[in-house]
């Protein structure tokens, strides 16, 4: 068990910056998800923390320990790969085996482990197979054993899940994390998929362009998010996006589009905000159809998806694209203007220059 | 099963049928000649072709393993098939242990100028072997290597490295990068991941590359004859049927059954390890 420090960590790829001075304090025994868009430079983290990249400037702790020159086997790590990475000609008692063995574990402790291993995963009558054998799930099952038996400090995924179908990627989910819960191991998981990291991390860091964008508890992220990136990457369907024109109304601000003109509560009231702002709501807070209420948002309506808990409704307002989600027993017809009610105490506002968040 | 009773595909593919067949009859028949011809008596060979054995196919008395006798012991080509064996088996050992390990390197570490020095390897493909001969012979009696096996292993070694580095390397290069990482986390040095990992895993590619150097270097005239020379100790096979041909030219019996002396190993070597032979010639283009 240890925490992993990352301070001031920068790496180059010749002239392209992977990642941009992070600095992030992973505590121990918790899980860290590490999330963002492709190329946004969360594989390359979690491989300097595995010590298969060097980091080009900056300090890498595990422990106490400043690893940056320590080589992978010395760090006491074991990661998980996306396309598991299995050894094809070598069984699977041997792939979950072979960090052992060149440990020089001794060979009934070796046995003892895998097989400890194998029961907790539930591929004890695998043992004897070969990957080619084996269903995408037992395989990444068998990557994970591997990890397990060596009994690391710190666990380290890299996508583990991306290569699985849809069903059984949400039951390998569930089972990762009540694995997490049983060993209580340091855990660093990458993914690029938002409910991935909802669900699994204790902590996740948004990331793109290689910096981190906002490192906070899952729900924190959501409920509010540092910028506007943040605020678009998480959540599903995303948030909703306005240009509005901030100004101040006996003392209460009001954000004004075409369609809409919305009067904020007094405890929301912010004086400084520049003229030009964007709105960002999401489909979950808004309802109706609500003819003729208050801070309504009109919306034209194009499309209607009936998901059984809950209605999507896609339109324009003021050609900016927006999605609502109703409750589903509404009606809602194609091609008509509906008003609806935005949540006052949830909306966000960002500055369109910097992205950040304003209110 | 469905596709291939489909009769319009039948027809569709009866150009392409056809052409395998010419090509396999093109191959098939005069090998079959050469066969019959070798158990033949000598009067019989002069005076009918082989192909009137076939009315009466099976009859005794029209074969005999004479010739055969006759040339592995009287021409002494026992020897030089075991003088082949000799040559053979090494040179394409060694060949295929060391492009495995330049493979590796090439395909999987890092070091400066391995791209030029990939390049460099490669490139020596396209030197015609000839050019070399001048060259090195006098370097090879300076050395006492000229007419000793241990010459001309190394260079068949040298002539073949281009060409099954560059078919490992491209095998090895598929590998996914990912077994490399997991190696090195699980602990392994480059040495072990090669040893325990790599090789395991290419051992259909290094089959199919020790097949092709072993065939080449088992119908090699031409860096024997510069090499070894003539003697009978040390010649091989495809040296010995050289001269019997200039000493014995009009014999047929002798040279039809020298001929399949040396096609017998090939042909084991092929029907053993098909498989391996055409995943090889996929090797290079198809990734596995």
């Amino acid at each position: 068990m240890a925490e992993v420090t990352l301070t001031n960590i920068t790496k180059r790829f010749g002239d392209f910056t992977a990642v941009q001075s992070l600095d992030m304090e992973i505590e121990d025994g918790k899980f860290t998800v590490l999330v963002g868009p492709s190329g946004c430079g969360k594989t390359t983290t979690l491989r300097m923390v595995a010590g298969l990249e060097e980091a080009t400037e900056g300090e890498i702790k595990i422990g106490d320990r400043v690893v940056n020159r320590v080589p992978p086997k010395d760090r006491d790590i074991a990661m998980v790969f996306q396309n598991y990475a299995l050894y094809p000609h070598m069984d699977v008692f041997n792939n979950m085996a072979f960090g052992l063995k060149l440990r020089k574990t001794p060979k009934p402790q070796i046995k003892e482990r895998v097989h400890e291993a194998a029961d907790l995963l539930g591929i004890t009558d695998k043992l004897k197979s070969k990957p080619r054998e084996l269903s995408g799930g037992q395989r990444q099952r068998v990557a994970v054993g591997r990890a397990i038996v060596r009994n690391p400090k710190v666990f380290l995924f890299d996508e583990p899940l991306s290569n699985l179908d849809a069903k059984l990627r949400v039951q390998m989910r569930t089972e990762l994390e009540q694995l997490h819960h049983k060993l209580q191991t340091t855990t660093i998981y990458v993914t690029h998929d938002q409910v991935e990291a909802m669900t699994l991390g204790d902590r996740i860091a948004v990331m793109k362009d290689g910096v981190v964008q906002q490192y906070a508890p899952p729900q924190r992220t959501y409920d509010h998010p540092a910028n506007q990136f943040v605020a678009g990457f998480i959540g599903s369907p995303a948030m909703n996006f306005l240009p509005a024109k901030a100004t101040t109304d006996n003392g209460r601000t009001v954000l004004v589009g075409t369609d809409y003109r919305i009067v904020l509560p007094p405890e929301r009231a912010k004086s400084d905000l520049p003229a030009n702002v964007v709105l960002g709501v999401r489909p979950e807070d808004l309802d109706g159809p609500a003819p003729g209420a208050e801070n309504a948002i009109r919306m034209t309506v194009s499309v209607t998806e009936q998901l059984g808990h809950s209605l999507l409704v896609y339109g324009t307002v003021d050609d900016a694209q927006l999605v609502a989600s109703l409750d589903p027993h509404r009606s809602v017809a194609v091609d008509s203007s509906i008003d609806l009610t935005v949540n006052l105490e949830t909306l966000h506002v960002f500055d369109p220059e910097t992205q950040e968040t304003l209110l | 099963m469905k596709s291939a009773l489909n009769p319009r595909r039948f027809v569709a593919k009866i150009p392409l049928h056809l052409t395998i067949l010419v090509f396999a009859a093109i191959w098939i028949i005069p090998t079959l000649g050469l066969l019959i011809t070798s158990f033949r008596d000598p009067t019989n060979i002069a005076g009918t072709g082989w192909w009137t054995v076939f009315p009466k196919l099976f009859s005794g008395g029209q074969y005999s393993l004479e010739n055969y006798i006759g040339v592995l012991r009287g021409e002494g080509l026992a020897r030089s098939f075991l003088n082949s064996l000799i040559i053979s088996v090494p040179a394409t050992a060694i060949s295929t242990f060391i492009a495995s390990f330049a493979a590796y390197g090439f395909a999987w570490m890092r070091f400066h100028g391995r791209k030029v020095l990939f390049m460099l390897v490669v490139g020596l493909m396209v030197i015609p072997l000839q050019m070399t001969f001048i060259p090195i012979l006098p370097i090879y009696s300076k050395l006492r290597l000229a007419g000793t096996f241990p010459g001309i292993w190394l260079a068949h070694t040298a002539y073949g490295l281009p060409l099954t580095t560059y078919l490992v390397h491209s095998f090895m290069a598929g590998i996914p990068k990912d077994l490399f990482d997991s190696a090195a986390i699980d602990g392994a040095s480059p040495l072990k991941t090669f040893w325990r990992i790599v090789i395991p895993i290419s051992v259909p590619a290094l089959a199919s590359v020790f097949i092709f150097q072993f065939l080449w270097i088992w119908n090699d005239l031409l860096v024997a004859l510069v090499y070894l020379s003539a003697k009978p100790n040390v010649a091989p096979l495809t040296v010995s049927i050289a001269n019997l041909v200039t000493n014995r030219g009009q014999d047929w019996e002798l040279l039809t059954a020298a001929a399949f002396v040396s096609m017998a190993l090939p042909l084991v070597v092929f029907f053993s390890l098909q498989r391996y032979f055409v995943r090889g010639i996929l090797a290079g283009s198809v990734k596995g």
